[in-house]
């Protein structure tokens, strides 16, 4: 998803000179084609997260889109209060990107895990929330960060799950979630790219006669409010997955829904991380085995509910 | 303007923030007082503004970055045009737009809301670099209070400015010594001060931040110095302008009420 984000975004900057890129001194080598094609539209703020995005949000203010950009939590929450005092409040176009969602560096450990992002960037006034599940939607949604006005968080894995539209002519809207795969006995609603885990869930789940549908929410906010009712009027079990904690995120988002607007599904679970921190190290594969977020935890989870 | 009109701008954002603050029952009214003479220089003889067009492009821009002293940036704004004077008693008030703290929203002037010390700095390097970036020649001016410079985002933004050579950026700041509970060298000591500015690579002038013809000639200076950031390091008295309120701790949070409000009026109406 990182080389897909960099690679639009330089294809975008090129023509467009109100595009600004600030590092927080992360990405080595990644930027260089970036850097040769728009020397002027790139800056390295150094290790200073703050003052990046104060930057940013002074940049902005003065007609600049502004990304900022690092790894894990360091372009979140070690900068919040600038995130949501200058850039959110004052409604500018600073977009927010983390590379790394969830255990995406699993093996660096609990500083590298992002698994509150999405629940602490969701809470801010004037914030839009995007976490793509794959390579199509990671581009469309860089060129709706830059088409589209106000302050973005850009929630970028390093997994990524086959997003490619199911018809050709499918247009990326942000706040409209998309249906991946047609079925009629559980809907699982994905963010992320733990898709993967999903569709490799539904394959097993498939195998032994269950027929799942697939949606992705790559957009957490602002939320697509009708879709997910639609879908829990029409099927009796709904699942949510991400590769974040469970309180605030993405299943907290789809339990309100369907809370709000007196909708419950016959069986309703949340997939994700409980409260806790993972003090174990491993790969991003090894963490979602050991936390049952992996294909078989989640199709056997799905199996007890239906 | 000369300097007799700053004179009397500085005596008006006084009687203002006074009468903010005490009907609000609000706090500050001390750091307001510390920069009212910076203030008045700044919008009476320094930076290019019009207060009919708020949002030039050219225009300088002004970021109060210490935001509890809000009350003062209102009343000048209010004196220099921006918007009608009688707004000022709503200040603190319910459903109010003019907060403690200061507010962009809905206030002609104001580039900044903050409130949240340790902001205003990095914001306006931003702003700086973009006018740096697009050939624009107008100035960034941020005004940090002494105790705000524990907030290690500062030193983030001061580093950044360095680096970059932003020329266009004027740090000042109101170095009145005292902080919320005690004084600034009883807290987490500043000094050496200006060798800390000098040696992050800032051009630093100090200046007796109530003598206005000196915060003139030294923010001229500073504007006409190419290569690197400024700083003006203002020594200030806390509360100035009514004696009980100079150099006190206890004024940082109170409020003048009864005849406490009635003395400090008396006093800085009768200042000249």
């Amino acid at each position: 998803m990182r080389d897909t984000f960099i690679g639009q975004l330089k294809q975008r900057a090129v023509g467009d000179p109100r595009i600004m890129l600030i590092t927080g001194d992360l990405g080595f080598g990644v930027f260089d084609r970036y850097r040769e094609d728009c020397p002027k539209q790139f800056l390295n703020a150094g290790i200073a997260e703050q003052n990046m995005t104060m930057v940013a949000t002074g940049m902005a203010m003065e007609g600049r889109i502004v990304f900022t950009y690092s790894i894990g939590n360091f372009s979140t929450l070690r900068c919040l209060e600038q995130i949501r005092n200058d850039a959110c409040y004052h409604n500018t176009d600073v977009k927010i990107v983390s590379i790394g969602g969830g255990f995406s560096y699993g093996a660096l450990g609990i500083s590298h895990h992002a698994t509150e992002d999405l629940a602490i960037m969701r809470a801010l006034p004037n914030m839009t929330v995007v976490a793509p599940c794959g390579l199509w939607e990671a581009k469309q949604a860089t060129d709706a960060l830059i088409d589209t006005p106000g302050t973005f968080f850009l929630r970028l894995d390093k997994s990524s799950g086959c997003d490619e539209p199911l018809q050709q002519e499918e247009v990326f809207r942000l706040g409209r979630a998309r249906i991946l795969k047609e079925g009629t006995d559980v809907a699982i609603i994905v963010t992320g790219g733990i898709l993967g885990e999903v569709q490799k869930a539904a394959d097993i789940l498939e195998f032994s006669g269950v027929s799942v549908k697939i949606v992705s929410v790559h957009t957490i906010k602002p939320f697509d409010v009708g879709l997910v009712l639609d879908i829990a009027r029409e099927i009796k079990t709904v699942v949510t997955v991400e590769e974040h904690t469970v309180i605030g995120g993405l299943g907290s988002a789809v339990a309100e829904t369907l809370l709000d607007n007196g909708v419950q599904p016959k069986a309703f679970l949340r997939i994700g991380l409980g409260d806790r921190f993972s003090s174990m190290v491993g790969s991003q594969a090894y963490l979602r085995q050991q936390y049952g977020l992996d294909a078989s935890a989640i199709a056997g989870k799905i199996r007890k509910l239906i | 303007m000369n300097s007799m009109n700053t004179i009397e701008l500085a005596k008006k954002i006084r009687i203002h923030a006074l009468k903010m603050t005490s009907s609000g029952k609000s706090s500050h009214i001390a750091a307001a007082l510390s920069i009212a003479d910076i203030l008045a220089v700044l919008y009476g003889n320094f930076l290019n503004i019009d207060p009919m067009d708020p949002k030039r492009f050219d225009r300088d821009r002004f970021i109060l970055s210490k935001g509890h002293a809000g009350a003062a940036v209102y009343a000048v704004l209010a004196e220099t045009g921006f918007f009608p004077i009688e707004k000022l008693t709503t200040h603190y008030q319910n459903g109010s737009d003019l907060s403690g703290h200061v507010s962009h929203k809905g206030i002609p002037g104001v580039e900044l809301s903050t409130g949240s010390l340790g902001h205003g700095l990095g914001v306006g390097s931003g702003m700086a670099l973009a006018a740096k970036l697009s050939d624009k020649k107008h100035c960034v001016v941020v005004l940090l209070s002494d105790g705000e410079c524990d907030e290690g985002s500062n030193w983030e933004a001061i580093l950044f400015s360095a680096h970059h050579k932003l020329d266009n950026l004027i740090a000042i700041i109101d170095y009145n010594k005292i902080q919320a509970l005690a004084t600034v060298a009883e807290t987490l000591g500043l000094e050496p001060f200006a060798d800390k500015w000098a040696s992050f690579g800032w051009l630093v002038r100090e200046v007796d931040g109530h003598d206005h013809l000196a915060i003139h000639k030294s923010l001229n200076e500073l504007a006409g110095m190419e290569g690197r950031p400024k700083v003006l390091i203002a020594h200030t008295t806390k509360g100035k302008g009514v004696s009980f309120m100079e150099d006190s701790v206890l004024w940082h949070y109170r409020t003048a009420q009864g005849e406490e409000f009635d003395l400090a009026l008396a006093e800085l109406e009768a200042s000249e």
